[in-house]
């Protein structure tokens, strides 16, 4: 029998602190009884001599210095996990809360996980199509790679992560054999229930597993929930050679919790408030993703998150694009006017593109049509703001025809419905044809068989 | 060596990768320690009174209150000696591919210190006879160590000068093994073997330092033209993300002149280290007609590894490098980004509750950067050889400003400075290095060397060029307000030479077969090219050609598509590109004259 503790030193946010205790463990997990009926998880983050902080999971009111039996776990938080966890519901702790049985497994998995040795790394490379052009032909997911979405409250991230679970597919070889993890911390409940019935309606979801954390929900969950979905995702890809899509949103909230709980401790804030090892923690959760040496499974992440107050600058967002590869970035501008799905093409970026694309896995010209994309989009960025000063009227006929091209590119191939799945090569086609409104002597960045081959303007 | 006593402390405290530990007086700073029942490895950076502060290079997870630490006796080391080319090694130099065949996949906590591989046998060259006298840094042994690079085994810095007493013969030899004994002139016998202890946070020894001549030839034009980079030299390379960093540090890493590599991945992606790993056994060094992995070391610490590994990681690849250095070699390190290895120290600084200065980070930032540019350098070594170390370091500043701490101090100590830009990277002009904020300070050390052996003009010709480009920069602030249509015909020209310059010469395609390295020769002709057109067609504009027609000779396109048309064992045809300009535009200026 472990010892219990029933007094407590301090209770301080969602932090107690007990003092003359022994044989803690550093991230130990601790049970807090309270009044006799409640129970509450949380666990060791500090030791100092015979004093132990605990972080509270479902937070401390309702504790009082006396009314709470604290007994230590001997362990961290380890999650049971077998195929059954398919089509379920968990809280931010990993326990069921779809009313049914709780997963049974001999084996039980650390959720803080381990580093991937980078020797035991297999490099991505395999595209996984989207069926959404602005992504599939400019900044095309790979299987095994971490490419969040920044977005902004309000804009259409949530549907635009739901098409992508819906149409993403393969390429050969066991393609079918795939699962989807979904991690939401601090979501609305509205948000949350729009995903599983998306998921339902795509009929996925008995592929699919569910961590919630929601907005009402205490936050020092919110820092297990990503964990506990990465913990199921690596047992999936790994140990079941699965291919794993893991969506996690919103990884605003979540780091706003670590803010949180780092200044109830007392600790020295970096950026913003922010701990100075929001970089450290984030990447334990993003580095998480790929593909390993020997087996057939892989972890594709995309994380969601909010850029406060659109910028792209601020902490969270900043860490994160260095660590993933790559970002897809949405854009209120694009949402106002409509365009679904909004990506601003110029600072979204994957950076296993190019080892993905081409004559083996899509078509010999992708990398040159993305980047000749990429340098017209941005030319007509600097037209638009030449136009508003000095009217349209007054540009140069190439210079309008940029504009034409710009307008065209955003309408017809940036923007489609949330129902359209394109194939690979109709993207690519169309990303010709539209390029083919510009002369042909501005496309600088593609080889003249190409033109020849597939430009549809007037040939020169 | 003296018979130390193993000593033991307790555990205090336990905060992430701190740790505090009662009854250790007789600990040193900087120490080597192992931490609790587990013998996680960890450094004492602090004393008071017997309370030591350690950090823990593994994750302490599970670890408890009262478990015991144990001194080692000497303060972080590497071992050096043969079997560091081609591999890869975490931020302490335990080998990755030991690591992976002990526990598979992932990196566990507690597997204790591991080094280059003891067990290995090496086939020695003995290089000297008994009578022979050494002093610290003479080559004693050689080791092929792969086909492009021979390890010179030399007398470690600490022994004292000494005659040689015995001798083994040539042949195969374990890192341990002793090849030869030297006696010194106090009659101490010191044991010469193949390998010798460092510790990493002290610079390792050389002769008097070299005024820097040489540049370290990188074929980025971009580089080697507009900024170039000297054996010897510090450069600082910052960028938000997105910008190309790495793309463009890989790129140095596989076509520097340098004679070894030594790469850190410091708290960076763990998929970029194995690219690296797939990608550089692949690649040929054009020099040495040798894959470029058998000049390369490899240093992973990625941003999920802990982070106190992190902080030590730059140390042990900048020993490795001075460790080559000390042969004789052109030791050229990339640091992929210190900006990580700042954070990290931000990091632990925290966790010891220590006053921060700027932005959080440590007021010991900028003398800790300082300590590690400083240790780069072009040098006489022990041996009398000429030698150097080049660091070039990441930066990564939050949100892409450089008016951060670890930028602005780096600037400080480095002497050339390529700013990647997001703007350049926005419309994929990479490599994304603004040209116009970017400067090399090692412009007039290498005026020289370039005259001798590029060509005369090839300075005068990139100050030309750059020119034309602060010319465009302020005739593009007028473009924005008005547009291009009202500017007079010289000056459009201005803004087509520039495109030239930027679009011929200044992107580089990393993953071209022709365009991803350029030999200086190449890249002397593509400026002759390019003056040579703006030349002519100004000669042209002064007699009132339009633009439009100038631009619509197809010589001028031929111009902007050299770089992939014009392969790299025939540049002469550049030779002739500047005839043909020559001759198109004096026919166009016939037609109007």
């Amino acid at each position: 029998m472990r010892k219990e503790y029933l007094k407590l030193e301090k209770v301080e946010g969602p932090l107690i602190v007990l003092s003359n205790i022994e044989n803690v463990a550093y991230d130990e997990m601790v049970e807090i009884k309270i009044d006799e009926n409640e129970m509450r998880k949380g666990k060791v983050i500090k030791i100092e001599k015979d004093k132990v902080v605990v972080q509270v999971f479902e937070g401390t009111a309702g504790i009082s210095t006396h009314n709470a039996r604290v007994k230590f776990l001997g362990e961290p938080l380890k999650l049971p996990l077998s195929k059954e966890i398919l089509g379920r519901t968990f809280n931010g702790m990993g326990e069921p809360i779809d009313g049914a049985y709780q997963v049974i497994s001999a084996h039980k998995y650390n959720i803080n996980g381990r580093p991937i040795n980078p020797v035991a790394r297999k490099y991505p490379r395999n595209f996984i199509s989207t069926g959404v052009s602005a992504i599939d032909a400019l900044m095309t997911l790979i299987r095994g790679q971490k490419l969040p979405i920044f977005s902004g409250s309000g804009i259409a991230h949530n549907e635009l992560a739901v098409q992508i679970v819906k149409q993403a597919k393969i390429e050969g070889a066991n393609s079918d054999n795939f699962a989807v993890v979904f991690g939401a911390m601090g979501v609305r409940h509205d948000d949350a229930s729009y995903f599983m019935r998306s998921f339902e309606a795509a009929g996925v979801l008995d592929h699919v597993v569910m961590y919630l954390n929601l907005a009402d929900d205490p936050i020092t969950e919110r820092i297990s929930t990503p964990r506990c979905a990465l913990t199921a995702a690596e047992y999936l890809a790994f140990e079941h050679d699965m291919h794993v899509l893991v969506i996690l949103t919103d990884m605003t909230s979540y780091s706003e919790a670590l803010r949180e709980i780092s200044s109830s401790r007392g600790e020295v804030p970096s950026r913003k408030g922010y701990p100075g090892y929001l970089y450290s923690d984030l990447s334990t959760i993003y580095e998480r993703a790929g593909m390993i040496e020997g087996k057939e499974g892989s972890i594709t992440l995309i994380p969601i998150l909010t850029m406060p107050n659109d910028d792209i600058t601020h902490p969270i967002p900043d860490l994160t694009g260095f660590i993933t590869e790559g970002q897809i970035v949405l854009n209120r501008e694009l949402n106002q006017k409509g365009i679904y799905p909004p990506i601003a093409i110029l600072p979204s970026l994957s950076r296993l593109m190019k080892d993905g694309i081409g004559e083996d896995y899509t078509r010999k010209d992708h990398a040159d049509l993305a980047s000749q994309i990429f340098s017209s989009y941005s030319k007509v960025q600097d037209l638009r703001s030449l136009a508003q000063i000095i009217g349209e009227d007054d540009l140069g006929d190439v210079d309008k025809l940029y504009l034409k091209f710009g307008r065209a590119f955003e309408e017809k191939f940036v923007a489609q419905s949330s129902f359209e799945n394109r194939s690979m090569i109709e993207t690519l086609n169309l990303g010709w044809k539209i390029l083919s409104i510009l002369p042909q002597s501005d496309l600088d960045r593609l080889k003249p068989e190409q033109i020849k081959k597939y430009y549809k303007g007037k040939k020169e | 060596m003296e018979y130390l006593d193993k000593q033991f402390g307790v555990i205090e405290l336990i905060n992430g990768p701190v740790v505090k530990g009662s009854q250790m007086a007789s600990f040193k700073v900087n120490e080597m320690v192992t931490v609790g029942e587990r013998q996680l490895i960890g450094e004492v950076v602090s004393l008071e009174g017997d309370i030591a502060t350690i950090q823990v290079y593994e994750e302490t997870e599970g670890l408890k209150a009262g478990e015991k630490i144990t001194a080692t006796g000497s303060p972080l080391s590497l071992h050096l000696g043969p079997g560091m080319l081609g591999n890869m090694f975490d931020g302490i130099q335990r080998p990755l591919k030991k690591i992976e065949e002990i526990s598979k996949v992932f990196i566990p906590e507690g597997i204790g210190l591991l080094s280059i591989d003891e067990d290995k046998e090496w086939e020695v060259k003995l290089a000297v006879q008994k009578g022979d006298v050494l002093k610290p840094g003479h080559v004693y042994a050689t080791v092929q160590e792969t086909l492009s690079i021979l390890h010179k085994i030399m007398v470690p810095p600490y022994l004292k000068e000494g005659t040689v007493v015995e001798v083994k013969p040539d042949g195969k030899y374990k890192l341990k093994d002793v090849v030869a004994v030297i006696e010194g002139k106090d009659g101490q016998r010191s044991d010469l073997t193949l390998m010798q202890k460092w510790p990493v946070r002290r610079p390792r020894p050389s002769g008097k330092r070299v005024p820097i001549y040489k540049p370290l030839v990188t074929g980025q034009r971009v580089i080697d033209t507009f900024f170039p980079l000297a054996k010897g030299g510090t450069v600082g390379l910052p960028g938000g993300f997105g910008t190309g960093k790495t793309v463009t540090q890989h790129q140095l890493a596989k076509w520097s002149d340098a004679d070894i590599i030594v790469y850190v991945g410091c708290g960076e992606r763990g998929n970029e280290m194995t690219s690296v790993l797939e990608e550089f056994p692949a690649l040929i060094d054009p020099r040495t007609n040798r894959p470029l992995m058998e000049r390369t070391i490899l240093i992973a610490n990625t941003s999920n590894m802990p982070v106190a590994a992190r902080e030590a990681s730059i140390y042990t690849g900048i020993t490795m490098a001075e460790y080559f250095r000390d042969m004789g070699y052109d030791v050229a390190i990339m640091a992929d980004s210190t900006s990580r290895w700042a954070e990290a120290l931000r990091e632990i600084s925290g966790r010891l509750e220590e006053m921060p200065a700027e932005e959080g980070f440590p007021a010991y930032l900028p003398s800790r950067l300082a300590q590690f540019y400083e240790r780069a350098g072009c040098v006489e070594t022990l041996g009398g050889e000429e030698a150097s170390v080049t660091i070039i370091g990441a930066v990564s500043p939050p949100g892409g400003d450089f008016s951060e701490p670890v930028t602005e101090n780096t600037k400080r100590f480095v002497s050339a400075f390529l700013a990647l830009d997001k703007k350049l990277a926005y419309a994929r002009h990479y490599p994304a290095i603004n040209y116009l904020t970017s400067y090399s300070a090692y412009i007039a050390m290498l005026e020289e060397w370039y005259k001798e052996n590029v060509a005369e003009d090839m300075l005068s010709l990139r100050s030309k060029m750059i020119r034309i480009l602060q010319e465009e920069e302020k005739l593009n602030e007028i473009v924005q307000l008005v547009g291009e249509d009202v500017l007079p015909n010289d000056q459009l020209l201005i803004l087509e030479i520039a495109r030239t310059i930027k679009k011929a010469f200044l992107q580089q395609n990393a993953l071209h077969k022709e365009d991803t390295y350029v030999s200086l020769e190449k890249q002397y002709k593509m400026l002759v090219v390019i003056w040579t057109l703006h030349e002519s067609t100004l000669a042209c504009v002064k007699l009132g050609i339009p633009i439009s027609t100038i631009r619509k000779q197809s010589v001028f396109e031929e111009v902007i598509k050299m770089k992939y048309d014009v392969p790299n064992n025939r540049i002469e045809l550049l030779d002739l590109l500047c005839e043909k300009i020559t001759l198109s535009y004096d026919a166009l200026r016939q037609k109007y004259q």
